[in-house]
C-alpha cells in the first residue's frame, strides 16, 4: 500500500513538472510566435523590442528562464506580473481563490443533491414516464453551453423582470462571505444554479446507467433469489456500488472546477475568481500569472486524481498490484 | 420477411446487424437524426438564404442598410432612445424572412444569415475536431495497449499530462498564442484566421478522454484466448491488430463519435464566445452569442437564437449517442426485463 502511494505521488510530481514545462514551451517556443512582440504590443519598433527582450530576460536561453521562473514562483514566491510591473502574482491568485471556492462548493451541493436523487429515481421508479423524462432533462443539461445559460439567466433576472419578480437579485459580481453572508448567498445563487445544471445532468446520466449495469449482475440475482426486498437491493447494493463511480467522478470534477474550469461561469457572472484571472492574463499575455494559475489548477486536478486512485486502492485491493 | 423475422433467423444474425436493427427501431435515433438532418441542411443552405432570400452579405458591416417591415423601409441601426441617446441600437427581429428575420447585430449585419453561416462553421469544426481526436486517440490507445512496456509508459504519461491540464486552460492557452501569429511548422503555415487551428486545438485536448478507455480495452483484449491463439499461431502484429483487436473496439468507438462531436462543438462555441475561436468576420454560433452579449438587454434574440441551436444540436447528438450505446450494449438498454 505504501509503495502504491509512493508511486502515485512520484507520478503526480512528474505530471506537474511536465505541465509547467508545457505551458512554458507553449508561450515561448511555439514556432512563429515572438513573445517580445506580444508583450511590446502592436507596431513596436526594433528598439522597443530589444528593450523588452532585455528587461524580461527574453534574451537568455530557455532552460535558464524556465528555472528562474520556477524559482521565483515556488522558492522565493515573488514572481511578478509582466503587465503590471511590480505586482506580485501569488497575492493576486490567493485573492481570487475564495470566490472560486464559494462558487464551486455551492454548485456542488446543488448538483450532487439533484444528481443523486434523480439518478436513483430514473433507474428505479415504477412510474413509466419518469425515466424517459429524467433522461431527457439530463441530456438537455449536458447539452447546454454554460455561458449561454448564464446569459439567459442574466436576461431573465436582470432585465424587465428585475423590477418585479426578481427585485431581490443583486447586480452581477461577488461579495465575500466574511463581508456579508446574506449578500454572498444572493450574489451566488444564480451562478450556483447555472453551473450545477451541467453537472447535475452528467451525474444523473452516469448514476442511472451505473445502477442499471449493477442490477444486471449475478450477485443481484442471488439477492433476489434469497428473497431480499427490491428496496434493499437498490439501496444496499446497486446504489452503493454505483456510488464508487460517482465519488471518483466528483473528485475529478471538483478538482478541475476549483482550478479554474468554472471560468465561463465566472466570466458571464462577473465573478473575480481564478478562472477569470487566468482568462484576463491570457489576453494580456501575462505569462507569470498564467503560469501560477495553471500550476494551481493542475495541482488540484492531479491531486484529486491521486486521491481518487488511492481511495480506489483502499477499497479494491486488485488495483494496488496494477 | 416473415421467415427473416423468425427467431432462428435472428440468432444467426451478426451482433452488428442486430445492433443496427435495434437502432433503426429506436425512436430516439429517428428523432435525433431528423433534427440533425434539419440543422445540417439549413446550415448548408446558408448561401442560398443570404443571396436569394435575404439579399444580404452577412460578412460586411452595413451600418446604413434598410430593413423592410410591413412594407416600410427603416434603417437597421436606430439612434438609441435611452440614456444619453449617443449609441445606436440595431433593429430587432422583423419576423420577415426576406429582411432581417432575427434583426441585425451591432454592425447592421443580418443575424439570421450569420446564424446559418455560423452553423456551418460550428458543425464543420466540431465534426473535424472529433474525427482528429478519435483517430489520434485510437492510434495512441491501440499502440499503448498492444505494445505495453516502455511505449505504453511514455504514451500513458503523455495522456496523464494532457488529462491533468484543464481542458479550457489548455485550449485557451493554445488559442491565445496561435491566433495572433498562426502556426508555422517547417514549410506548413496556418494563418491566424484558419479554421485548422481551433480544429487541431479542440481535437488534441480531448484525446485522453477517448484514448484511456481504448488503451484499457486493448490491454484486456490482448490477454483474451483468441488473441493469444493468434499470437501463438505466429500471426503478424498488424494482422492481430486489424483482424482481432480493432473489430472488438469498434463498438466503443461508435458510442464515442456523437458524444465527442457534441463536446467539441460546445468547446468551439465556448472558445469563440471568449473570442479566441473562430475569428471575425467569419461567424460561428459562439461568436454570435458573443455579439449578442452587448445587446443582451435591448436585442436578446441575437444571443438567444444561436444558443438554442447549439442546445438542439448537442442534445440530438447526445440522444443519438444514447441510442447507439443501448443498441450495442444490451446491459444498459432497459430495466424491468431482468
Amino acid at each position: 500500500m505504501i509503495s502504491f502511494i509512493g508511486r502515485r505521488f512520484s507520478a503526480m510530481i512528474f505530471v506537474l513538472v511536465s505541465i509547467s514545462i508545457l505551458v512554458f514551451l507553449i508561450f515561448f517556443a511555439t514556432p512563429g510566435v515572438d513573445p517580445a512582440a506580444r508583450i511590446a504590443g502592436r507596431n513596436a519598433d526594433q528598439q522597443t523590442l530589444m528593450q523588452v527582450r532585455q528587461s524580461f530576460e527574453l534574451d537568455k536561453p530557455l532552460p535558464i528562464r524556465y528555472l528562474s521562473m520556477m524559482r521565483h514562483l515556488f522558492v522565493d514566491r515573488d514572481l511578478t506580473s509582466y503587465v503590471n510591473r511590480g505586482a506580485k502574482v501569488i497575492p493576486q491568485l490567493s485573492q481570487a481563490i475564495p470566490a472560486t471556492f464559494s462558487l464551486v462548493i455551492g454548485a456542488a451541493v446543488i448538483w450532487l443533491l439533484f444528481g443523486l436523487i434523480f439518478g436513483v429515481l430514473a433507474a428505479s421508479s415504477k412510474r413509466k414516464w419518469l425515466d424517459p423524462t429524467i433522461s431527457f432533462l439530463g441530456i438537455v443539461g449536458v447539452s447546454l453551453p454554460v455561458f449561454w445559460l448564464g446569459e439567459v439567466v442574466n436576461l431573465i433576472t436582470q432585465s424587465k423582470l428585475h423590477s418585479s419578480v426578481f427585485r431581490w437579485v443583486p447586480p452581477l459580481g461577488y461579495v465575500g462571505l466574511s463581508v456579508d453572508p446574506w449578500q454572498w448567498f444572493l450574489h451566488l445563487l444564480f451562478p450556483w444554479l447555472t453551473l450545477a445544471v451541467l453537472y447535475a445532468g452528467i451525474y444523473v446520466r452516469v448514476l442511472r446507467s451505473e445502477i442499471l449495469v449493477v442490477m444486471s449482475e449475478d450477485f443481484i440475482k442471488t439477492e433476489r433469489a434469497k428473497g431480499a426486498s427490491e428496496k434493499r437491493i437498490l439501496y444496499k447494493h446497486a446504489a452503493r456500488m454505483s456510488l464508487m463511480t460517482i465519488v471518483s467522478l466528483f473528485g475529478l470534477d471538483f478538482g478541475a472546477l476549483v482550478g479554474g474550469y468554472a471560468l465561463l461561469t465566472e466570466v458571464v457572472f462577473g465573478i473575480q475568481g481564478v478562472g477569470k484571472l487566468t482568462f484576463d492574463s491570457l489576453q494580456n499575455f501575462d505569462l507569470p500569472v498564467i503560469m501560477a494559475t495553471v500550476m494551481y489548477a493542475s495541482f488540484f486536478v492531479v491531486f484529486m486524481n491521486a486521491v481518487v486512485d488511492v481511495l480506489y486502492a483502499v477499497l479494491d485491493p486488485r488495483v494496488r498490484r496494477a | 420477411m416473415s421467415i427473416k423475422e423468425s427467431s432462428e433467423a435472428i440468432f444467426s444474425e451478426s451482433p452488428g446487424k442486430i445492433a443496427l436493427r435495434t437502432l433503426r427501431r429506436d425512436k430516439r435515433s429517428i428523432i435525433s437524426l431528423a433534427i440533425l438532418g434539419f440543422v445540417i441542411s439549413i446550415s448548408l443552405l446558408a448561401p442560398v438564404y443570404a443571396h436569394f432570400i435575404a439579399h444580404t452579405n452577412p460578412f460586411n458591416s452595413s451600418l446604413d442598410a434598410l430593413a423592410h417591415v410591413g412594407g416600410k423601409s427603416v434603417p437597421v441601426l436606430e439612434a438609441s432612445t435611452t440614456g444619453l441617446g449617443l449609441g445606436v441600437t440595431p433593429i430587432g427581429p422583423t419576423w420577415n424572412p426576406s429582411s432581417y428575420f432575427l434583426g441585425a447585430d451591432g454592425q447592421g449585419r443580418d443575424v439570421m444569415a450569420r446564424l446559418l453561416y455560423g452553423g456551418r462553421n460550428t458543425l464543420l469544426i466540431g465534426t473535424s475536431a472529433a474525427i482528429i481526436c478519435i483517430v489520434l486517440a485510437l492510434l495512441i490507445g491501440v499502440i499503448a495497449g498492444y505494445r505495453k512496456g516502455w511505449v505504453d509508459a511514455i504514451l500513458s504519461r503523455l495522456l496523464d499530462v494532457i488529462w491533468a491540464f484543464p481542458v479550457y486552460l489548455l485550449a485557451i492557452s493554445l488559442s491565445v498564442v496561435l491566433l495572433t501569429s498562426g502556426l508555422t511548422v517547417g514549410f506548413i503555415h496556418l494563418g491566424p484566421g484558419s479554421f485548422a487551428l481551433p480544429i487541431l486545438i479542440i481535437g488534441v485536448v480531448y484525446i485522453p478522454y477517448v484514448a484511456r478507455p481504448i488503451r484499457a480495452q486493448v490491454l484486456t483484449l490482448r490477454e483474451r484466448e483468441f488473441v493469444r491463439a493468434a499470437v501463438g499461431s505466429g500471426a503478424k502484429d498488424s494482422t492481430i491488430i486489424f483482424r482481432e483487436i480493432l473489430p472488438n473496439i469498434i463498438p466503443s468507438i461508435l458510442v464515442f463519435v456523437p458524444i465527442i462531436i457534441a463536446l467539441c462543438m460546445l468547446t468551439e462555441s465556448a472558445l469563440s464566445f471568449l473570442s479566441i475561436g473562430v475569428q471575425p468576420p467569419s461567424a460561428s454560433w459562439g461568436t454570435i452569442i458573443n455579439d449578442g452579449l452587448a445587446l443582451l438587454y435591448t436585442r436578446p434574440w441575437v444571443g438567444i437564437a444561436p444558443g438554442l441551436l447549439i442546445v438542439l444540436t448537442a442534445a440530438s447528438l447526445n440522444l443519438y449517442g444514447d441510442a447507439v450505446r443501448d443498441a450495442l450494449d444490451p446491459k444498459t438498454r432497459s430495466r424491468g426485463d431482468s
